[in-house]
């Protein structure tokens, strides 16, 4: 076993909310098509309440810390609140566009021990790229952020999500992530917007193309090992979590709501009113969280794929109920292995969506 | 090894889970966990303390341990940690060591 895998075990087995993501703002300088967010200020956490969300985190054990927004450059302490993270000894990564970064900001990052810097493109090409996050230039600027970031010798990964506009562009993405020296990370996943509203869903990939991605040694190695039909599900399984969201893993954001993770948009408690251990320890919400076996899902824990599905409780809560079908899962399943899901077989394979619950911030 | 002063590098993370420390490296993600007796070293690292003052003062007054041994293990502890850039080892004391880890609740 691995350290790591057994660090996660061990914070499991003492509660602790090993990897906090949190999102410093909604507000950013890009307006992807495809993004979940409201980039309206609704009233920001103060740069001291973040460093006392910091403080809290820290002794309650949190030791990943993603820095995200919207663009957390967008926040002018933004390099306050990172320096007094890294003073904590957190372990930080920044998802970030790099359109503000210049040479002044990525060596600053470096200085500041950050472990990695997550930037998003979406393609290649500029004409593709700029159009779906709006901001002419973009990639350029994103581009020339990764080179200053990785000649500071910082680790960067390249984030690509795909959707409609972008599909065909993933092989060209990766390959520039290699002469960037920089990882690569693929990810198909469209979601509703978090406020329920899933307009945004007409972007995801259509099942052909999900079915190639999965079929692509390139993203995914060994395409027979990763497709193969699931095996059948043990005791071990049927008595299993379904994800981190929760357990060992929390969200906040910049308003300090507290969420189980960035895609399961579960109102908890709010920073503002309550302290996170408060939260974390005593919220009604995550305990039935992780209450939740996979024994206990009334359709997937009959589902072939049970054991082997990335279904994420996020998604299935924004379908209407944590522990129901995630669809978006079950396509993904299908499109692995060819085996439909428990629940595609219920629906007929019509591929409707369940309607949205309604999520609204716990701040006013 | 003679005397030296270590201080914890300004580019790890690091955190008690358990009654163990994690500590990370920011340059190369080594992934480390350190024992009980590795722990007190580690925090006692304050780049103003020698090693042997430490192994004295923090861990045989700690830990049933010969001075002799433990001032051998804690030169092999701190020899691998440096290695990988997550103590700075000087001949003299270092200026602006970092605070030490915040302990989980």
């Amino acid at each position: 076993m691995s350290l790591l895998r057994a660090m996660n075990e061990r914070a499991q087995e003492l509660g602790i909310p090993l990897g906090v993501h949190l999102d410093v703002t909604y507000r950013c300088n890009e307006r992807c098509v495809h993004c979940y967010l409201d980039h309206d200020d609704h009233g920001e956490l103060t740069t001291a309440e973040i460093k006392d969300i910091l403080e809290q985190l820290a002794e309650a054990g949190t030791f990943f810390l993603t820095l995200s927004g919207g663009e957390v450059l967008m926040r002018r302490d933004f390099f306050e609140i990172l320096e007094y993270a890294r003073k904590l000894l957190f372990n930080v990564r920044i998802k970030t566009n790099g359109v503000m970064i210049r040479e002044t900001e990525a060596c600053r990052m470096r200085d500041l021990g950050v472990e990695q810097v997550q930037v998003s493109i979406y393609s290649h090409r500029a004409e593709v790229h700029d159009a779906i996050t709006k901001l002419p230039g973009s990639l350029q600027r994103s581009l020339e952020a990764i080179r200053l970031l990785r000649s500071c010798g910082l680790k960067v990964a390249i984030a690509n999500v795909l959707m409609t506009a972008n599909m065909d562009e993933h092989a060209a993405v990766r390959a520039l992530a290699g002469e960037l020296d920089a990882t690569y990370t693929l990810d198909p996943t469209i979601t509703p917007k978090i406020d329920g509203d899933t307009a945004i869903l007409r972007f995801r990939i259509p099942q052909a193309a999900l079915d190639s991605v999965f079929h692509n040694p390139d993203l995914v190695g060994n395409v027979e090992e990763f497709c193969a039909p699931p095996p059948p599900p043990n005791d071990d399984v049927m008595e299993g979590y379904p994800c981190s969201a929760g357990h060992t893993a929390a969200y906040i954001t910049p308003y300090g709501d507290v969420f189980p993770c960035v895609q399961f948009p579960l109102p908890t408690g709010n920073l503002r009113r309550q302290s996170f251990l408060e939260i974390w320890r005593n919220s009604p919400q995550l305990r039935e969280v992780r209450s939740i076996r996979a024994k206990d899902l009334p359709v997937c824990s009959s589902c072939a794929h049970v054991g082997t599905c990335s279904r994420c409780p996020g998604l299935a809560y924004m379908e209407g109920n944590m522990r129901g079908p995630s669809t978006a899962d079950c396509e993904k399943s299908f499109a692995r292995t060819g085996i439909a899901s428990a629940n595609m077989l219920l629906r007929g394979r019509s591929g409707s969506q369940a309607s949205l619950v309604q999520i609204r911030p716990l701040a006013s | 090894m003679s005397d030296v002063y270590i201080a914890r590098s300004t580019a790890i993370a690091a955190r008690m889970l358990g009654g163990e420390m994690m500590v990370m490296s920011a340059v190369d993600s080594t992934f480390f966990t350190l024992n009980e007796v590795a722990t007190v070293i580690w925090q006692a690292a304050d780049g103003r303390t020698p090693l042997r003052q430490i192994v004295a003062e923090s861990v045989c007054s700690q830990f049933d341990v010969d001075p002799e041994t433990a001032q051998r293990d804690a030169e092999s502890f701190v020899t691998e940690l440096s290695q990988h850039r997550i103590l700075i080892v000087s001949a003299g004391p270092i200026d602006s060591p970092r605070s030490g880890p915040v302990e989980a609740a």
